[in-house]
């Protein structure tokens, strides 16, 4: 038991250099990392937001919006499409509801051709089925979503989001946010280094879907007022109306959506001097924006953003060239948040903030100042502690302890994990096994001398007899770390990830390194006598 | 070199005698705790039940006027703010109930934060907002049922694997004494009224392991004895095994106290609360594994008949911790 081949101390000792060598960037402090960093790579443990400071925001889509928001566009394009069959067929009743898109195709002869129609718009690009299509009393048919074709838009959606975001976020600037998906409708943002997360949710909170839509000019104030508009017309929030109604009713079809940009800048109105936006259409946008500018001349159209009116200007002109300006009561920051926005695309869905929290940087500072000063002092005292009661053997347990933090470090830093508070915890755990297993370890062999037991047999009794409660202790720990792993929600599973690490390097330095060592101890000089 | 003994050679403490006294002490607190719990209730932090918190220091002034802040934050119209000091003197956290729909309208939360941020540095130029927490209704109560979950599964998990390792008893023992640690723990923070956040889930896991190493040693020391002394009666067994790994344990729970204590007396004011319950767990627990996880035996009637060395129990345990040690 105390033998140890030659190759085995090599691959002991390698894996403590290894260890410890990964750790080293970590404690380093930055200036010197980044000089170190040209020459070597230098993984480095993450401080979790809770100690390094920065700005968490977990967004949750709508998925009943985005359901809605598909059936809208498949209402369009089921339109566009009969319109533009040849011959034209001719629908009516058009109605969505319960999550289905239902019409009535006019003259009975022409479902077949119909469903033809229909076919290329109700499968996906990869040939699966989006919608199925149905037919009930001969001449009405009904588009329900097929199986998968909500769970994959949604899918898709939180992807397009997700970009969306990192494009408004780099835009901010030199932040440098981290941004994964959790679950099927969540986005998490992390920004460290951000305590005033106000322009961040500014910018990412807002869908920055852009419309443009024709004023119904015919609608009765009145009716307005009361949110009815004619059939073919909508009621929309205005709330800088210069007529002092709130509310304004502009006309459902022949709009253009603005999602179609290549370019979006603030800047001021030549006429009246205030911030404004300017926005520059795509080709495809550019003609579809002249062609309503010219068909509209001397009307009033609506500039709609995320469903609210921000400005209903007359068409002086017919605009070409695909160069047009959004005013609307801007500040120099809402008219820059909102080109940046703009720029990046419109998010598909809309997102809304379940959970944020910062912390800042002077709290997040002083934590962990504290925090490793009583970690320092702490140590000590057990250093010291571990030496008065076993001696030699306290300072081996001593020299594995600390190289046990380090590879714990060292572990996590090539794993690129973060620290957090609850991470913290489980490193006090692993530390007090570690220190547990080497005082079981001493104490039986003390036992075992008190026995009569000669020194060297004592000692292997000692490693021997201490492995079975060491093993049942930490296996039990491991089947809890990877219970929480399972169980648990982010802060939780921070804790488990380093208390599994913490377990197996923890055995490995508190059993197995110092087991090394004493074997060397006792190859060398045969003691007879043991002062443990 | 004479070395440090910190507990002396050969104890033999009666320690089983006071089991029935300790046992209807235990049950007391115990009960205590869930009524404590019951009645005064916990202090919940927003991570359990949704709200804002703002913390802020008072860099200037030696305590935060907590009573001024009060009153201002109850003018601005959202209800009566949750104001406490944390930590030093001068730092408080100020927890707001979300404004009626905020789960649909998170502007509305944003709004709110915002005001009181605005209105406490306008009337006290020294402040300094050192964090903001929002959560929703919804996200909270995931962060709360999921916490729990995954306390009850550790519990639950770790006492099947002392099952399978040990007998059944031993497993009963071991979960006993960890519903035992956690329930004092929950009533230590009815009683204090300290916050009880995420945190605190971290550190009752904390707290749960520390108590299942003690209480696993003392059992794999039972085990040892229960083979080696046939014919012993179990009280003195149970005496016997306590007394033999005395050493080991007030050496443990000292060596870990020790970092703890500097935490809780020195350590960063956030995590106050954190610290406190760890070095609360590290006594409780320890107590647990002698006066709690060790008689439990004797009523579940372990003796002689358990751990015959069949291939069972016995005998394959050794096997396998061999294979690990070698």
């Amino acid at each position: 038991m105390l033998d140890f081949p030659r190759w085995r101390v090599w691959m002991l000792n390698t894996l403590i250099v290894l260890g410890v060598l990964f750790a080293i960037p970590s404690v380093l402090p930055t200036h010197i990392r980044a000089q170190l960093a040209q020459f070597v790579p230098t993984p480095t443990i993450n401080l979790g937001l809770d100690l390094a400071g920065g700005s968490h925001i977990l967004l949750e889509a709508d998925t009943s919006q985005l359901a809605e928001t598909r059936l809208e566009a498949l209402e369009d394009s089921v339109r566009t499409a009969m319109r533009r069959a040849d011959p034209r067929i001719a629908i009516s009743d058009v109605s969505r509801a319960n999550g289905q898109l239902s019409f009535t195709v006019n003259s009975p002869t022409q479902i077949d051709a119909a469903r033809e129609a229909l076919l290329p718009l109700t499968s996906n690009a990869i040939g699966s089925r989006d919608w199925n299509i149905g037919v009930n009393d001969g001449n009405r048919m009904i588009l329900t979503p097929a199986g998968a074709g909500n769970e994959t838009a949604l899918d898709q959606a939180m992807d397009t989001a997700k970009d969306v975001i990192d494009r408004r976020i780099n835009a901010l600037g030199t932040l440098e946010p981290t941004i994964i998906r959790q679950g099927e409708n969540r986005i998490v943002v992390q920004v460290p280094g951000l305590d005033d997360p106000e322009a961040l949710k500014a910018l990412i909170g807002k869908t920055a879907k852009l419309e443009f839509k024709l004023v119904d000019e015919q609608a009765d104030p009145d009716q307005t007022a009361q949110g009815k508009a004619r059939v073919g017309s909508q009621v929309l929030p205005y709330p800088d109306n210069p007529s002092g109604l709130p509310y304004i009713a502009v006309r459902r079809l022949g709009g253009i959506s603005g999602d179609k940009l290549v370019k979006a800048d603030p800047t001021f109105d030549p006429q009246t001097n205030e911030p404004a936006v300017t926005i520059q259409f795509d080709s495809e946008g550019g003609q579809k924006f002249a062609r309503m500018t010219q068909q509209n001349v001397n009307k009033l159209f609506a500039i709609i953003l995320d469903g609210q009116v921000i400005s209903a200007p007359q068409i002086r002109e017919p605009i070409f060239g695909g160069v047009s300006q959004i005013s609307g009561s801007f500040t120099t920051e809402s008219a820059n948040a909102l080109s940046i926005s703009l720029r990046s695309g419109a998010l598909p869905v809309d997102l809304k903030i379940v959970e944020e929290r910062s912390v800042g940087p002077d709290l997040g500072a002083d934590s962990i100042r504290r925090g490793i000063l009583a970690a320092v002092i702490g140590t000590t005292a057990i250093l010291v502690l571990m030496f008065l009661v076993y001696g030699r053997f306290g300072m081996y347990a001593n020299v594995a302890l600390v190289i046990n933090v380090a590879m714990i470090l060292g572990v996590m830093a090539f794993a690129n994990a973060t620290l957090t508070l609850p991470g913290i915890a489980g490193f006090v755990l692993t530390i007090g096994a570690a220190v547990d297993a080497n005082v079981l370890i001493n104490e039986r062999i003390r036992e075992e001398l008190k026995r009569g037991r000669r020194v060297v047999q004592a000692i292997e009794f000692g490693y021997k007899e201490a492995s079975r409660a060491i093993f049942d202790a930490n296996s039990t720990n491991v089947i809890a770390a990877v219970l929480l792993f399972i169980f648990g929600s982010g802060p939780i599973r921070g804790f488990a990830v380093v208390l599994m690490i913490g377990i197996v390097t923890s055995v490995f330095t508190a059993v197995t390194i110092t087991r090394m060592w004493v074997s060397r101890w006792v190859k060398r000089t045969r003691p007879y006598e043991l002062t443990i | 070199m004479k070395l440090l003994k910190i507990v002396p050679d050969d104890t033999n403490i009666d320690f089983l005698k006071w089991r029935s006294w300790a046992f209807g002490i235990s049950l007391l607190l115990m009960v205590a705790s869930v009524g404590l719990v019951a009645t005064k209730g916990l202090n919940f932090g927003v991570d359990f039940i949704g709200g804002q918190m703002i913390r802020a220091t008072f860099t200037q002034s030696a305590a935060a006027p907590v009573t001024e802040l009060r009153e201002t934050v109850a003018k601005l119209g959202y209800g009566d703010p949750t104001i406490q000091r944390f930590g030093a003197e001068n730092q408080v956290s100020i927890r707001m109930k979300l404004p009626d729909g905020a789960d649909k309208n998170p502007e509305l939360a944003n709004a709110m934060a915002t005001k009181i941020t605005d209105t406490l540095k306008a009337g006290h130029p020294d402040v300094r907002i050192d964090g903001v927490d929002s959560v929703s209704g919804k996200v909270s109560e995931e962060l709360f049922g999921k916490g729990i979950l995954a306390l009850l599964a550790a519990m639950a998990g770790v006492s099947i694997y002392i099952w399978f390792r040990f007998e059944w008893q031993f497993g009963v023992g071991a979960i006993w004494s960890l519903l035992h640690d956690v329930t004092l723990t929950f009533g230590l923070f009815a009683l204090t009224g300290w916050e009880f956040d995420l945190n605190i889930i971290a550190a009752l896991l904390t707290i749960i392991g520390y108590s299942l190493n003690d209480t696993v040693v003392v059992y794999d020391r039972i085990r040892e004895n229960l083979m080696k002394f046939r014919k012993m009666e179990m009280a003195s067994l149970l005496n016997l095994s306590v007394n033999e790994t005395l050493s080991r344990t007030v050496m443990t729970s000292v060596s870990i106290s020790l970092p703890l204590i500097v935490l809780v007396l020195f350590g960063p004011d956030v995590i106050f609360g954190f610290s406190a319950a760890m070095a609360f767990g590290i006594v409780v627990g320890t107590y647990s594994s002698i006066y709690q996880a060790a008689p439990i035996l004797i009523w579940l009637k372990v003796g002689s008949h358990s751990f015959v060395p069949t291939e069972e129990a016995g005998s394959k345990a050794e096997r396998i911790s061999e294979g690990f040690e070698s």
